[in-house]
């Protein structure tokens, strides 16, 4: 498999269609290429948990996450979103770009709780922050994640809960590493708004699913 | 949906006993092309490993239905995506 750079992931990850009619109440927004890209790049080269791995994307939306992974290399990637729309766009996405390894599942991620425990190596997520009256959604994906994942969890929170995140780590039990702080510019959810777009601070955060061992 | 998806999927509807939601049963047309368990040695068997190879990662379930073991809820599987969102009253 030949060594993908930093550049020309992000710079593919560019070609990915996003959404056409994001839904303000899902939170829908696509992660940004360079931003899906930095991740990536550091989930396969420090950690090592990408190649070859079984990867589960949960809210996966158009699937900026999951093609990323299936470019460095990844074994077999499961991208998981309750909007059928928003998996069509994925589909098209897959199809584009010609990819083999990637499959889709529509399900709503607050209900699964622990059937899907232990299914898939890694889970890389960009999970919705629970800003539109869906306050908890981050920590009910964060712990499904952790429920499904082997190895590792990699996912996106507002640094403005950390605190609250290392809480719950400690009391699940999970090793907890903020990778990278960024900054993500989100845009303006309401007509009112006055700016264009919010810029919010957002940790990078590498979770094991397993105590002790990793 | 692959069969290697379908592998991880189970049913979430609520009431099951632990383990009753899986595996879910496939719904189609087309009988499998596969014998019902693996022979001893399959390991070696080339043409074996190559029919398991591609229906674990190469035939793709565009449409039909997963029926859950326990419950006996149909989950339908459409354009190659299995839908598992349990309407309001199960959830």
């Amino acid at each position: 498999m030949k060594k993908l750079k930093l550049k020309e992931l992000e710079s593919c990850l560019q070609q990915v269609d996003t959404f056409e009619n994001p839904k303000l109440l899902l939170e829908q927004y696509p992660t940004r290429p360079h931003i899906a890209a930095c991740m990536l790049y550091t989930i396969h080269n420090t950690f090592d948990d990408i190649e070859n791995k079984t990867i589960a994307d949960l809210g996966c939306g158009c699937g900026m996450l999951s093609i990323g992974s299936a470019m460095l290399g990844a074994g077999f990637c499961v991208g998981l979103d309750i909007d059928a729309d928003a998996l069509e766009i994925f589909n098209s996405n897959i199809e584009d770009f010609e990819l083999t390894n990637v499959n889709m599942v529509q399900c709503d991620i607050c209900s699964l709780s622990d059937s899907m425990s232990d299914t898939f190596d890694t889970v890389i997520m960009n999970p919705p922050f629970g800003t539109k009256h869906n306050k908890g959604i981050d920590m009910i994906f964060l712990k499904t994640a952790l429920q499904m994942a082997k190895t590792a969890v990699y996912s996106l929170h507002k640094t403005s809960t950390r605190q609250h995140i290392q809480k719950k780590a400690a009391e699940w039990e999970v090793k907890m590493e903020v990778l990278a702080e960024l900054r993500f510019d989100l845009p303006a959810s309401y007509k009112f708004h006055k700016k264009k777009s919010v810029d919010i601070e957002v940790d990078f955060i590498r979770f094991s699913a397993k105590k002790v061992l990793n | 949906m692959k069969l290697l998806t379908h592998n991880l999927l189970s049913s979430h509807v609520p009431g099951l006993r632990p383990g009753g939601g899986f595996p879910l049963r496939i719904e189609l047309g087309r009988p499998s092309e596969l014998p019902p368990e693996p022979s001893p040695g399959y390991e070696a068997d080339e043409e074996f490993l190559r029919r398991l190879h591609h229906v674990l990662l190469e035939v793709e379930v565009l449409e039909g239905s997963l029926q859950c073991p326990d419950s006996g809820r149909r989950f339908p599987i459409s354009r190659g995506v299995p839908n598992l969102l349990l309407s309001e009253d199960e959830a």
